[in-house]
């Protein structure tokens, strides 16, 4: 019985008149956690009431704190009636219950009511006191501390990295009980709200057990999402990544240690081309499972598609026998573990060891409904949300649920053992339902990892490990960790272009970020493939086989514009790849995002060829010609437009590594354990070369045409899906956080694939146009984590939701960044041919430190010189030069300042920042919160995580119409939506959202009955950010600091 | 009862069915929950069949692949303004207009932008225009609000843009009462100044809104617009202007006041508001700058001495012209007049007691003194000597005991005459 929470309700203001009479409100508060209810006094006749109530007392239960949600809600007083509500607040007190998080919640929160949304303001203290809980035993997991970050945050070091957690709960949607029948929408909108609520907390206290079980304090990586099955109910299920984060204390002591995907790390990658290199060939690889077991004795077994660039490869030894070592202790680290899998998309250096590929699997499931009704009586009492475990009902709900993902992942895993990993990184799962009919997809990408992260070991130990192996170089993850004699399926292989020892694929393929280490040429570009399939209606079974025999060939189709999208570029790798299948009555759409980049590590792409069916016709093989001369002016245009000029490195200095490079050798393919029942097939382009496009038919010329059709962005703009733009690294701190949403009805039923295809793509492209000429303003600037969502609502309805963020950055720098590593390197690969072993790691060390910043050159120069510079020691390097180059930039900011619009509000917002802590005055103006989908705030330090904010909405109307028809209706809702999450975050005291996004937004209409409904999930964590220019002058004694140490600890090390 | 009945013949007598979720949540609106009691799950068993089926007319219907935009939004963390779209839509166009205003406007080829994309922005931009409107008519709960986050110089922006107003509108509706009536004529006016009907409401609504606003309140007038309405300075003052001219329902619409602009009126109201009402001279009392001194309206009888005793009208016209003799241009027809012209101005004095007389002060003022000038050429420094000295020499005048309720007149009269002196 170990917290009290405490609660205080001030005042109200801009409530909204309930009596027309007095044109006034006679509102008063009622308070309620758990089965306690306080009530305010009613405050008469005024729309901005002071109540100043006493301090509201709860003592309860920790578990009870993790689950339940804090209820406020705003009454207007009636003596001859019942009460009207006026709307609720639902606090989250989570974040009070860990010692470093928020230690009051105090501020102006939005009052929601579903049907009239924010209606006013009430301002709320709340308050913890909370008791040591001995006991051993004990169900709650208080302490824990959750983040949505994919990697690790800003002002944590990781200690041990300890895995996968995964956990679900089942309940009955409210909206589908008996009582729903005779309850208004309000109620019963407020009772969904309510158990989501209640569900989420349930299942983060569940998560956070496990954690404790693993003996780890944190959650990385935490997603969690709803599925709406309907009548089967709602299950509400999370995965995260357990670790031991360490706070560290002084910001300038974590940057060596500590690599998130943070601004400054990322810069340090600039743009480094191969200094020389191996050339060949090709090949990414895609492993992916469709298996689909349907319930019910009904099982339908699918091919598992091992997805190839082409066919052929041939073998290298070098790297072997220390490939195996590492395997093995890797392999011991994590077979303890049932899923190797890692939520993280970025990494602590040299955590990293070799990337395989994607590894995704899907499976198509039929929704159960239950029988019981008792079942039903009970959760439609009002006080029964305290969850009933499915199980009391039904003994198999939770287990089915659990089943199904479980064996999915099976198969994940068995697909990475396939590719020679150990390990899953930036795994994710999803879902797509209609109606009854489920199709569950996880994917990740096939790693090797170091071992030290995983077990006790300090990330120290790690560094010097590095130091020992001198592995982890900047094309380390490049490197195939499988065996060239048994790939897994055929592929293309070269010496590295980098480091010229190990084997690299051509092409490669990830869902993670691109690490900070990586050497990349140029810049990246979002890279889309958008597919549709039409399918029959049916029921159920039928419905699962049709969808189930669907699948591969989507995965196929999705995979093989990917390609050819990225060979159009001229890039040569893929990353934050996520493909979402979603599933419709009558159709299946297919989205693939990544982003593309040139590795240098990879070999150069080869161009796309065109093949006519029938060459001796003269006109048809004159139109062939000239598309084939369309498509190389494309690769040309893009290559020029994306600066990406590689050195031109001629076959005969690096000697052709591979023996016989066209020869078309088929190697066997390990085969996946789990996959008993289901058959491998190889669709990859088998005998023809991967990148002939045979225009065979009108189907092969519709997508040879929408493949010119993608039009680039705008000059100025740069998009991506990652955390931010490879080639870019000089952001300014305006960024713009936005939501778009588009539905568009298809006006016919004979729809043909083609047509449909080119409905979607129109959708897409003109959404991107969109957003390009409505932030214009903000040009220089790039679109980062781009990210859409397709869903597909009715028939002949499809919706796309994308959420991105602007931010803008200076034309000039990126420019000079770019250009001059790539003049050196080109220097450096006509002179330093010999030197292959060391050159690389010299290259990446000079050139880092020279280009960016030539005032601190010599300065830096001399550190270097210092030793030979092994690679390891780079990163420590890099990271206090980023510290300089930080310094660099905010120095640089000052002068740029003017031309930064006036649109940017941080001055007012940070003073208000400042003075937080007395509660913000009727007087004040709103303080300004940034969100952002981001890790991180450009320009800025993330000085302390206040805690997760995971939010859930209902949105409903019976006045479309005099709301603005759907448009008005939902664009007043989003904007509602985000102004309670910034409201919740400022009252924790923050000043920022980041790792935003909005996992769900399902929105239905009815025109003809004038209502329409909603429904938003959101998470981020509510963050504290300092301006770097409010830091400097914190920082400006640390470079130097930061400068001995890690020189110093050069010099030890060689 | 399918929302996919829309637009099409739903004679096919299918049951009522969709997604579950879709079909459940349609009972929530359609008064049939009540219905379904007695038979829980009826509703949901009989979806099932009825999903396959597709009206025959559907696909007659709509012949050709095309697809329509259902739902097209845009939402920033930091609302997006455009000031352009901004001005449009304040200007009272339609989405339509602004997009065809902004085509001309050769934004198309500056952005490389399509139609379909000006379309799209500048419906999102009306949308969150309309929504901010309602801010807009408090403007303190635009500063207050969370649901748009604007950096406080473009709310500022957005503030004094929806409260500025058109010269040739205002000058339409200046000092007339601002009521259901007034706003009947909008149409008119509307036609008239070329001003979009929508804009003129805007403006309409604004006066109103302000008018009401501070009608009662005590303290300065413009700082209290200030205060309630974040406008800047001068725009403050020129509501204030408006908000009195309203009050006191001064004629501005006759003929022979077309010559005047705002902003003459404006300096006169500023005058007035500073010297004439019950502020002007005790500020501790019942505050109010929107009405005239009565108890000063009624002193101003006491000024008809000047004009009705005699001597004291010779007296006054001899210091003058002594005074002004070689130094006017005009001074033969100064002569001539002055008897005319003091009798003018101290008449308009003396009948303020009027509310109607009230009203007609500045057609009076016109007709009396400004128009006979006029006709006699008088240069304005000429009139300004004139005036100066007309009204300094009755400080000279022994018989006159009304000395500073005669400064507190002309003071004033003299800054709007030489205002309203121009052509």
């Amino acid at each position: 019985m170990p917290g009290k929470l405490k609660v205080k309700i001030v005042a109200g203001r801009h409530l909204p008149v309930m009596d027309r009479a007095s044109d006034l409100t006679d509102a008063f508060v009622e308070v309620k956690f758990g089965n306690t209810t306080f009530k305010t006094d009613v405050y008469l006749k005024s729309l901005n009431p002071q109540w100043n109530s006493e301090w509201f007392k709860f003592e309860v239960d920790d578990e009870d704190l993790q689950d339940e949600p804090l209820q406020i809600t705003v009454l207007d007083h009636d003596t001859y009636s019942a009460n009207d509500a006026i709307g609720k607040v639902y606090i989250d007190i989570d974040p009070l219950l860990y010692s470093e998080a928020a230690t009051v919640i105090s501020g102006w929160f939005p009052i929601y009511d579903t049907i009239h949304g924010i209606r006013g303001e009430i301002n709320v203290v709340v308050k913890v006191d909370l008791f040591n809980d001995l006991n051993r035993f004990r169900q709650s997991s208080c302490g824990v501390k959750f983040f949505c970050t994919t990697s690790i945050p800003k002002c944590y070091r990781a200690v041990i990295i300890h895995g996968f957690v995964e956990e679900l709960v089942v309940n009955e949607d409210p909206e589908y009980q008996w009582i729903d029948r005779i309850r208004t929408p309000r109620a019963s909108n407020e009772a969904r709200q309510r158990l989501i609520s209640l569900m989420s907390g349930e299942l983060q206290r569940k998560i956070g057990l496990k954690v404790l079980e693993m003996r780890g304090n944190a959650v990385v990586g935490y997603l969690q999402c709803f599925d709406l099955e309907g009548e089967s109910g709602l299950v509400v299920r999370a995965i995260g990544t357990a670790c031991t984060l360490d706070k560290l204390s002084s910001p300038a002591a974590f940057l060596p240690a500590c690599n998130s995907p943070s601004k400054e790390m990322k810069e340090s990658p600039l743009v480094h081309p191969p200094s020389h290199g191996c050339r060949s060939t090709h090949n990414s690889p895609i492993h992916t499972a469709t298996g689909s077991r349907l319930t019910q004795n009904f099982s339908v077994s699918v091919p598992t598609l091992i997805y190839t660039g082409m066919g052929s490869g041939s073998a290298g030894k070098e790297g072997g026998p220390f490939k195996a070592l590492l395997r093995q202790q890797t392999q011991s680290a994590l077979e303890q573990r049932e899923f190797p899998f890692f939520t993280l998309t970025a990494f602590p250096p040299g955590f990293l060891v070799h990337v395989g590929g994607v590894v995704s699997a899907r499976s198509v499931k039929l929704l159960d409904r239950i029988h019981n009704p008792a079942f039903v009586g009970i959760m439609g009492n009002t006080r029964s949300y305290k969850l009933l475990d499915w199980n009391s009902f039904n003994s198999d709900e939770p287990e089915t649920r659990d089943a199904w993902w479980a064996e999915i992942r099976q198969e994940i895993k068995s697909h990475a053992k396939a590719l020679g990993c150990h390990a899953v990184v930036g795994y994710s799962e999803s879902t797509s339902i209609c109606e009854e009919v489920c199709i569950l997809s996880a994917s990740g990408t096939a790693a090797v990892l170091n071992p030290r992260f995983l077990q006790d070991g300090t990330v120290e130990g790690c560094l010097e490990q590095r130091l020992e192996e001198n592995l982890s170089t900047r094309c380390g993850f490049c490197h195939i960790p499988y065996d060239e004699l048994n790939m897994p399926f055929p592929a293309h292989l070269t010496y590295c272009y980098n480091c010229r020892k190990q084997k690299v694929p051509d092409v490669l393929f990830t869902t993670i970020d691109l690490p900070t280490d990586a050497t990349v040429i140029g810049k990246g570009c979002l890279i889309q493939a958008r597919l549709c399939r039409l399918k029959k209606k049916a029921q159920a079974e039928a419905n699962a086989t049709a969808i189930s025999n669907l699948l591969p060939f989507m995965e196929y189709e999705v995979h093989t514009q990917l390609m050819n999208k990225l060979k159009l570029k001229g890039m040569n790798a893929l990353f934050g790849l996520r493909i979402q299948i979603t599933v419709g009555e009558n159709m299946l759409m297919g989205l693939a995002s990544a982003t593309g980049v040139y590795l240098a590590a990879l070999p150069t792409p080869g161009g796309i060829q065109i093949a006519g069916k029938t060459p001796n016709d003269g006109s048809y093989e004159q139109h062939i010609s000239h598309m084939q001369k369309k498509i190389n002016d494309t690769i040309a245009k893009n290559k020029e437009l994306y600066e990406i000029n590689p050195p031109e490195i001629s076959e005969e200095i690096i000697g052709s590594p591979i023996p016989e490079p066209r020869q078309r050798s088929r190697l066997l393919r390990s085969q996946s354990e789990s996959s008993d029942e289901v058959t491998e097939l190889d669709l990859s382009h088998g005998k023809k070369d991967a990148f002939v496009l045979e225009i065979d038919d009108t189907d092969a010329m519709e997508d040879v045409h929408s493949l010119l059709t993608d039009v680039p962005p705008p000059s100025g703009f740069y998009s991506c899906n990652t955390e931010i733009m490879p080639g870019i690294n000089n952001w300014t701190s305006e960024i713009q956080m936005f939501t778009s949403v588009r539905v568009i009805r298809l006006s016919s039923l004979n729809l043909t694939n083609q047509a449909l295809n080119k409905n979607f793509n129109d959708l897409c492209e003109n959404l991107l146009k969109s957003l390009y000429f409505k932030l214009r303003s903000m040009i220089p600037c790039c679109l980062c984590h781009v990210n859409f969502t397709v869903s597909l609502p009715e028939d002949e309805l499809i919706q796309v939701t994308v959420t991105a963020v602007a931010i803008t950055f200076d034309k000039n720098q990126a420019l000079q960044t770019t250009k001059t590593p790539v003049e050196k390197s080109l220097q450096r690969a006509s002179t330093d041919n010999e030197e292959l072993l060391q050159f690389p790691l010299e290259l990446c060390s000079d050139s880092l430190h020279s280009h960016p910043f030539p005032p601190v050159k010599e300065h830096l120069e001399s550190a270097s010189s210092n030793s030979g510079i092994p690679a390891a020691q780079r990163d420590r390097c890099s990271s206090w030069i980023e510290l300089i180059k930080l310094k660099a930039q905010t120095i640089r900011r000052g002068s740029i300042k003017t031309t930064v619009t006036v649109e940017k509000a941080s001055p007012v917002g940070d003073g208000n920042f400042r003075n937080r802590s007395a509660p913000p005055c009727a007087n004040s103006t709103v303080g300004v919160v940034k969100m952002t989908p981001l890790s991180f705030i450009p320009g800025a330090k993330i000085t302390k995580y206040l805690g997760i904010i995971n939010m859930f909405f209902i949105r409903e109307t019976t006045s479309l119409r005099e709301e603005g028809g759907v448009s008005g209706f939902l664009h007043a809702f989003i904007a509602e939506v985000f102004a309670m999450v910034r409201a919740h975050v400022a009252a924790l005291g923050g000043n920022a959202v980041v790792s935003y996004i909005m996992k769900q937004c399902v929105f239905m209409e009815n025109p003809n009955k004038n209502q329409a409904q909603c429904l938003i999930n959101v998470s981020g964590d509510a963050v504290v950010f300092v301006r770097e220019s409010d830091l400097e002058v914190v920082s400006s004694q640390q470079p130097t600091t930061n400068c001995q140490s890690s020189c110093t600890e050069g010099e030890v090390t060689t | 009862m399918r929302r996919m009945d829309k637009g099409v013949s739903s004679k096919s007598p299918r049951k009522s069915g969709h997604t579950p979720f879709l079909r459940k949540w349609s009972y929530a609106g359609s008064g049939c929950r009540e219905r379904n009691l007695g038979t829980p799950g009826s509703g949901l068993e009989a979806a099932r069949p009825a999903r396959a089926v597709l009206p025959p007319a559907r696909a007659a219907a709509a012949p050709g692949v095309a697809m329509t935009s259902e739902l097209d939004i845009f939402v920033g963390n930091t609302t997006l303004i455009d000031e352009d779209v901004y001005r449009l839509w304040l200007d009272g166009y339609s989405v339509t207009d602004a997009v065809a205003l902004r085509v001309r406007s050769g934004i198309l080829e500056q952005t490389g932008a399509t139609a379909a994309v000006l379309q799209s922005d500048t419906m999102d931009h009306y949308r969150t225009f309309h929504m901010l409107e309602r801010l807009l008519h408090a403007p303190p709960k635009l500063l207050h609000q969370l649901i748009f986050q604007i950096p406080p110089s473009r709310q500022a922006l957005l503030i004094e843009r929806y409260y500025a107003f058109d010269e040739a509108f205002v000058r339409e509706v200046l000092g007339k009462k601002l009521s259901k009536g007034t706003k009947k004529d909008l149409d008119d006016i509307s036609t008239k100044t070329g001003i979009t009907l929508k804009s003129c409401r805007r403006q309409f609504d604004n006066f109103k809104r302000v008018f009401k606003v501070v009608e009662e309140m005590r303290g300065s007038l413009v700082d209290n617009i200030q205060q309630h309405f974040l406008l800047s300075d001068r725009l403050a003052r020129d509501y204030a202007a408006i908000v009195f001219f309203a009050n006191n329902r001064f004629e501005t619409g006759k003929k022979k006041l077309q010559y005047l602009s705002f902003g003459d009126f404006a300096f006169c109201a500023e005058l007035m508001i500073q010297n004439w009402t019950l502020g002007a001279v005790d500020s501790q009392m019942d505050d109010m700058d929107m009405d005239l001194d009565k108890e000063f309206l009624q002193d101003l009888k006491e000024l008809k001495v000047l004009v009705a005793d005699k001597d004291l009208l010779d007296l006054h016209k001899s210091l003058v012209c002594t005074a002004l003799r070689g130094k006017l241009g005009v001074f033969s027809e100064m002569e001539a007049n002055f008897k005319n012209l003091s009798r003018g101005l101290v008449n308009v004095a003396a009948k303020l007691t009027h509310n109607k007389d009230v009203r007609d002060l500045f057609v009076d003022l016109v007709e009396k003194f400004v128009e006979p000038c006029r006709s006699d050429h008088w240069p304005l420094s000429d009139v300004r000597f004139f005036l100066n000295q007309y009204s300094a020499s009755v400080h000279s005048l022994d018989g006159f005991r009304h000395q500073a309720l005669w400064d507190r007149y002309m003071g004033t009269l003299r800054g709007c005459l030489l205002r309203l002196y121009h052509d």
